[in-house]
């Protein structure tokens, strides 16, 4: 399971196994979409599975996840969804009505994105095979003009946005399972991003470095991966990191650390310091956008690692996630 | 968050600090032991060594019942979830400890079903849900877990819920500081006395270690103002030349700890003559049983369990680190072979151990520090 998670296993994985052998010899960085030229035209292209359980939750579904989420890796590796396959593998007993419910939500969420459904397919496996439904999808989307995001061009004094607080989707899903006798006054952050990337690239494309949206092993594993890809180091202010407290409480009582939780509907941003406070504004000044903030910057040391400063000047490191987050006894 | 957020107050632990550096003596060195793992973690989650004067040695002690879990037990509880029909449950932190045979979710991974469950009443829901199946309980922790263990048992006898049992490894607090104290090596100056034990045994229980061993003891609460207060209040005992046990988490920590807690206990378990605990070896009556009017549940008596012994590797100096003898990064095997994706010593296993702590929060900090200074 924890190869799936998001964290070390996963990215041991994808560089032990997949990229050398699906992709030799390649240097690139591993990026939510890959852009590519095809017959003389530039597109972005992007695959992801949703497996969410339970299937519905507060503020949203697994359809409107499967919509979202790939237009949201799109979007965050600077591209517009245009087009997307969808893969359903149906689970045999699967109520027709809560399949029609997905569907009229990814409709919903479809069009809101302004993308497409370019095909798909349908598998139903035996009863006890599959967790009632699971999604795979494939998105290609048009590049957004000025805009180059890649962890190599990130420079020491670049400034980190935040689109917003963290954890509320993975709060919500670990409350929503039903196995926690406590309840919380949350919904899943699950949304489009691309109208608060837009708004990013049009007051100040040429000075993002680097997105991602920090989905699972959220926020600490997100910046990891940029610390390793860049060389780098990531400085993150507690205090500045936006979280509801319903959040936070939770984290609190379960020992988990909300850099760890995954999102959905967030993402981070690397700006150069010039374009910092427009950049911010520009995001504040988008619906949905309000609670963004500037979290930290990037800098020398320590290099290929995040440090969080504490709010009484204390420091540690913030590492990625290591399997699923599990919570403490006490 | 009340309760939380003004024992973060920046501006108070400041305060705190600067009251730590007056009284702290510069010509003198303090070693002060927190004796639970949630204060470890806390120490290093807000930074508090940061801001610390050097003078003062924060030491990590043997607070977590992961860690201090010998690996054969891990191994009996999953030797005997084997059988047809069974769910293991037991709690998340347990799930990525290893046993020599691989940790709960490896054997999940391999066809067990383990359920990780947020309390032992889960675990008996679990049973009521599924009575064909047989539901154990893997039980671990100090007196802060124990006494809902006593009434989940307590709750299973008086519904006559029988396809439920309990594999017993919960442990005591005080046997284990006991230990370390009479090791020869052992150099503290004063205990940051463990909250959420505290809870249930109340305060009275370390008042032999300031009688007797003149250490002071104050039992402190999690957050960084708790801990900050607690060090002010140690130092002041010492400047004073006193040893007493006082109560810094009163908020929470009643000096007689919780009566009922406490009889559910009683009710439930008796003390094992000697239990193994990882890193300090046997300890006379420092683990809990079944008592034989709940026999019916005792995984131990109702199963055939190998009784797995498993010694730690002898490179691990786990027993070094546990007493303060060692930090975690002196461990010849700390960052190298031990990790916490591949745990070998037990203080590397929990979040809570303090090489776990220490690898996740300082390690490569201190590594970037040392260049640099190479540099």
């Amino acid at each position: 399971m924890a190869h799936g998670a998001g964290g070390k296993a996963s990215r041991r994985l994808v560089e032990g196994l997949f990229a050398p052998l699906l992709y030799p010899g390649s240097q690139e960085p591993l990026n939510d979409a890959a852009h590519l030229e095809v017959g003389g035209t530039r597109i972005a292209f992007t695959a992801d599975s949703f497996v969410v359980k339970p299937l519905r939750f507060p503020g949203g579904s697994i359809g409107e996840l499967a919509i979202n989420g790939t237009m949201n890796d799109l979007a965050v590796s600077g591209a517009k969804g245009v087009a997307i396959t969808v893969t359903f593998v149906l689970e045999e007993g699967l109520a027709a009505s809560v399949l029609e419910a997905e569907v009229r939500a990814m409709s919903k969420a479809l069009k809101k994105a302004g993308a497409v459904i370019a095909g798909g397919d349908t598998k139903v496996v035996e009863r006890g095979k599959a967790d009632g439904m699971y999604i795979t999808t494939a998105g290609i989307g048009t590049p957004l003009p000025g805009i180059k995001v890649d962890a190599r061009s990130v420079r020491p004094g670049d400034k980190i946005l935040l689109s917003g607080p963290i954890g509320d989707h993975g709060i919500t899903i670990l409350l929503a399972r039903g196995d926690l006798d406590f309840e919380a006054d949350l919904c899943s952050d699950t949304r489009s991003v691309l109208p608060l990337v837009e708004a990013l690239a049009a007051e100040c494309g040429p000075g993002i470095r680097w997105m991602r949206d920090p989905t699972r092993g959220g926020v600490a594993t997100a910046l990891n991966e940029l610390a390793r890809d860049s060389g780098l180091g990531i400085e993150l202010l507690e205090e500045e990191i936006p979280m509801h407290d319903a959040v936070r409480g939770a984290c609190e009582l379960l020992g988990l650390d909300p850099l760890h939780i995954a999102n959905e509907g967030q993402f981070l941003a690397i700006v150069s310091s010039e374009y910092a406070d427009i950049a911010l504004n520009a995001l504040q000044q988008t619906a949905g956008g309000e609670e963004a903030r500037m979290i930290g910057q990037v800098q020398v040391e320590p290099a290929n690692a995040v440090l969080v400063t504490t709010r009484y000047g204390g420091s540690r490191i913030v590492d990625m996630l290591v399997g699923d987050p599990l919570p403490r006894i006490c | 968050m009340q309760y939380v957020d003004e024992f973060r107050d920046p501006e108070l632990i400041t305060r705190a600090s600067e009251e730590i550096r007056r009284l702290a003596d510069p010509k003198r060195h303090y070693r002060i032991m927190e004796v639970c793992g949630g204060h470890t973690h806390a120490i290093y989650r807000f930074g508090l060594k940061d801001i610390l004067p050097s003078n003062i040695e924060l030491i990590h002690g043997p607070g977590c019942p992961v860690c201090v879990l010998p690996m054969g037990r891990i191994d009996d509880g999953l030797a005997i979830a084997k059988a047809p029909n069974t769910i293991f449950a037991a709690f998340g932190d347990m799930m990525r400890v290893p046993g020599a045979h691989g940790s709960p979710l490896e054997h999940k991974a391999r066809g067990t079903d383990v359920r990780i469950v947020y309390s032992p009443a889960d675990a008996l829901e679990l049973a009521r849900k599924y009575p064909e199946k047989e539901v154990i309980f893997f039980a671990i922790g100090f007196e802060t877990t124990a006494p809902s263990t006593a009434l989940t048992l307590m709750s299973a006898k008086a519904e006559g819920i029988h396809n439920f049992s309990v594999f017993c490894n919960h442990v005591t607090i005080v046997p284990a500081i006991r230990a370390i104290l009479d090791s020869p090596d052992m150099r503290l100056d004063g205990f940051i006395g463990p909250g959420h034990v505290s809870t249930v045994i109340g305060c009275r229980p370390y008042e032999w270690i300031a009688r007797n061993e003149g250490k002071p003891v104050v039992t402190s609460g999690f957050e960084p103002l708790d801990l900050l207060q607690s060090i002010v209040m140690l130092l002041r005992q010492m400047q004073a030349g006193e040893a007493k046990v006082e109560n810094q988490y009163k908020r929470v920590v009643p000096w007689e700890g919780n009566r009922a807690a406490l009889k559910a206990m009683a009710e439930v378990f008796e003390l094992r003559p000697y239990f193994e605990w990882r890193g300090l070896g046997f300890i006379s009556q420092s683990a809990l049983r079944l008592r034989e009017k709940y026999a019916a549940w005792d995984a131990e008596l109702r199963y055939s369990v190998p009784e797995t012994r498993v010694t730690d590797p002898k490179a691990a100096q786990c027993g070094e680190v546990l007493k303060g003898v060692l930090k975690p990064a002196q461990c010849k095997l700390f960052g190298k072979e031990c990790t916490p994706e591949h745990p070998i010593g037990a203080l590397m296993v929990s979040s809570e151990g303090s090489c776990a702590a220490y690898y996740n929060y300082e390690y490569r900090k201190s590594l970037v520090t040392r260049i640099s200074s190479v540099a």
